[in-house]
């Protein structure tokens, strides 16, 4: 086993545990700072696949600024464990079945799919995700997608300006 | 309203204009005043290390005098108790027994003698009270302590050193060595 | 055991230099609560801390000394797991961005060349960048933690002042981009090293002067220091916190305060580079520590400035901080970037 190999576990152990403390966690701000573990954990795989810009966008939008709104949200709130509204025993019911569905359907597709057999990640050597290549491929092959992703960033900084106009 | 003085100035409530929105002006203008103190002389006195001279009628704590010979000059007549404005001063009076001249000048002296330095206001009527030239303010003040019984001064603080048996002791507290 | 095959000299090279650059910073931060408190005392006409060794220079070892022996408080309806959580956030993100920062070219040990960079990472603006949107963690935790309503107050604010200055830094630092073309701060130093070229400075001061600013705001230095606003908040986020754990909070302000002027040096002027010298003909090795040197002049310069602005100017109120965050320093940032495309457009046509 290399270093790459028990890193790879290692992050791997991390997310999980951290995606599992998420959910049962009784304390809102207390599953914010796991999901901010797991996307640290993610963060690593994509170094290992030297994806060194994706790992760092990654951690500056979302562990850096949308989790920030998040527990920022949270404690304006002030949820509690104790506040926690009692669901039904239908309501887990459901929400368990649902939820095994889903991720029976996931082990399904990923077992099933001949486009992923035989293709394992390329580790350390791979050049995709490096901000030059990345910047060429999203400004040539993929530019109309990515003005299409623009104009609706714009429109949306539009409307929240709109919205948070005085009359 | 008439104004007192004369001297009030109106302020100003116009909406800021463009440059004062800007801050920067004042900013740069602020940061050159505090720049231009960097190099001003500190007038800071290090306290304990130095000390300012007081002026010559300066009233500090309170000393009892003794004549030439070392003998104590109050008689305990109650000038300065009745003087004081703040009721400061208590003392009781005694006899001069035989074989104690060399310690009392009169015949008639104080056993007790107290100052209470929290009361004291300092106003010096004692000193300006007292027939035999006896109670005196010095340059000093009274030092902190951690109880008020320390502020109360018997003749044992109060007393200045014996020129005779301590006159090195007189000399420093004088300040002329 | 492939584990093995590996460079192990380079593992401690790059540990030593780890290990020097923290205590270095360490020390750099004590030694700035110091100065902090002799030029505050200078500019307002006093002497400051004289009394602890000759000129008050044992002053940062009496104050850290006394944070040590003080009690240890967690209040009883403190999260503690997250009460103590928060000041080591704090820190950790204070120490993480000075992996990025080249210190000196590279010095030569018997025959052995040792860049004087903990990382040379080819994405090391963003990742200053992340790391300083992190800091706001700190505050946070801690300040939420400690379940009082003064420090939830500085938590919120902090948050909210730190993102909304981020915006502006980040569009800041998009022009210089387009200058540098690399985000590589080694390859920007040498850019700015290289023969006919300027420091960056000359290119983009506006630039520089919005990344002071939100430098300033993310720093949590006056006149941008509400999340510790005493008037307003009693201590801010830090108010239930006590001892070392006190101590982390305000050490991390002066480490944050020593990168982010390193930072400065090393992006807009010139970092290791000596003006009117040719590096190239001298020793490696005396050039090398010529060049900290300089580095370290032109921090110590910027950390006084965050100093002198902080005895000057008084603490903004809170809707002029949002204004000159988001109304300001934005469009002036995209001004700035637009200007910038232009020109290196026309001089590329």
């Amino acid at each position: 086993m290399g270093t790459t190999q028990i890193l790879f576990w290692f992050l791997t152990a991390l997310a999980l545990l951290g995606a599992i403390m998420v959910l049962v966690s009784k304390n809102p701000v207390h599953s914010v700072l796991w999901l901010i573990v797991v996307f640290f954990a993610i963060s690593g795989h994509y170094i290992l696949l030297n994806a060194q810009f994706l790992a760092i966008v990654n951690l500056i939008v979302y562990a850096g600024a949308i989790m920030v709104l998040f527990l920022f949200v949270i404690m304006l709130m002030n949820l509690n464990a104790e506040t926690e509204p009692q669901k039904s025993i239908w309501m887990k019911f459901f929400g368990v079945a649902t939820g095994g569905l889903l991720l029976s359907f996931f082990i399904s597709f990923i077992v099933s799919s001949i486009d992923l057999k035989n293709k394992t990640a390329q580790l350390k050597e791979g050049d995709v995700g490096l901000i030059k290549n990345l910047g060429k491929v999203l400004f040539s092959d993929y530019v109309i997608p990515f003005e299409i992703a623009s104009i609706l960033f714009l429109s949306a900084m539009v409307g929240a300006v709109v919205i948070g106009k005085k009359d | 309203m008439q104004s007192l003085t004369n001297r009030a100035k109106p302020v100003d409530r116009r909406p800021m204009n463009f440059m004062e929105r800007m801050y920067l002006p004042a900013v740069l203008k602020g940061m050159s005043i505090t720049f231009s103190h960097m190099f001003k002389k500190a007038p800071t006195v290090r306290y304990p290390d130095e000390t300012r001279p007081f002026s010559p009628v300066f009233r500090g704590l309170h000393v009892l005098n003794r004549d030439e010979e070392g003998r104590e000059r109050c008689t305990a007549c109650g000038l300065c108790a009745v003087a004081c404005p703040a009721e400061a001063i208590t003392m009781e009076a005694a006899e001069r027994k035989q074989g104690e001249e060399n310690l009392y000048r009169e015949e008639k002296y104080a056993a007790k003698y107290e100052i209470n330095m929290l009361r004291c206001i300092f106003c010096g009527l004692c000193e300006e009270a007292c027939p035999k030239d006896a109670i005196y303010l010095s340059e000093t003040f009274a030092p902190s302590n951690f109880a008020r019984k320390g502020f109360i001064y018997g003749k044992k603080d109060l007393l200045i050193p014996d020129p005779k048996t301590e006159a090195a002791d007189l000399a420093k507290a004088k300040g002329t060595n | 055991m492939t584990l093995l095959a590996f460079d192990w000299l380079y593992l401690v090279e790059k540990l030593v230099l780890i290990a020097v650059i923290i205590s270095a910073s360490l020390l750099i931060a004590m030694y700035a609560t110091y100065f902090e408190r002799k030029v505050a005392a200078w500019m307002q006409d006093r002497i400051g801390p004289d009394r602890a060794g000759p000129f008050g220079i044992l002053q940062p070892l009496a104050d850290g000394g006394k944070l040590f022996f003080k009690e240890e408080i967690i209040p009883n309806a403190a999260n503690k797991w997250l009460f103590i959580l928060g000041p080591c956030m704090a820190m950790l993100t204070a120490m993480m961005t000075s992996a990025v920062i080249p210190w000196g070219s590279k010095i030569d040990l018997g025959g052995r060349e040792i860049a004087l960079q903990i990382a040379d990472v080819n994405i090391g603006m963003l990742y200053i960048f992340g790391v300083v949107s992190f800091g706001v963690y700190g505050i946070m935790i801690g300040g939420w933690s400690s379940n009082n309503k003064f420090s939830l107050m500085a938590a919120l604010r902090g948050a909210s002042q730190v993102i909304s200055y981020e915006l502006a830094m980040g569009l800041s630092l998009i022009a210089l981009l387009m200058l540098t073309g690399s985000l590589s701060l080694k390859t920007i130093v040498e850019q700015q090293m290289s023969h006919g070229n300027l420091w960056n400075i000359a290119y983009q001061p506006l630039g520089f002067f919005i990344f002071f600013v939100c430098a300033l705001a993310e720093c949590n230095r006056a006149p941008f220091d509400l999340p510790e606003a005493e008037s307003e908040l009693n201590m801010g986020y830090h108010q239930e916190y006590s001892s070392m754990k006190l101590g982390f909070y305000l050490f991390a302000e002066y480490i944050n305060m020593f990168i982010s002027s390193a930072i400065m040096a090393t992006l807009f002027f010139g970092g290791y580079d000596v003006p009117f010298l040719d590096e190239s003909t001298l020793n490696p090795n005396i050039a090398a520590l010529i060049g900290i040197a300089a580095l370290l002049a032109k921090t110590f310069f910027f950390i006084f400035v965050f100093m002198w602005i902080r005895w000057t100017l008084p603490r903004f109120r809170y809707d002029q901080l949002m204004d000159i965050g988001w109304k300001k320093l934005i469009p002036l940032a995209l001004v700035n970037m637009v200007i910038t495309a232009v020109v290196v457009l026309l001089r590329q046509g």
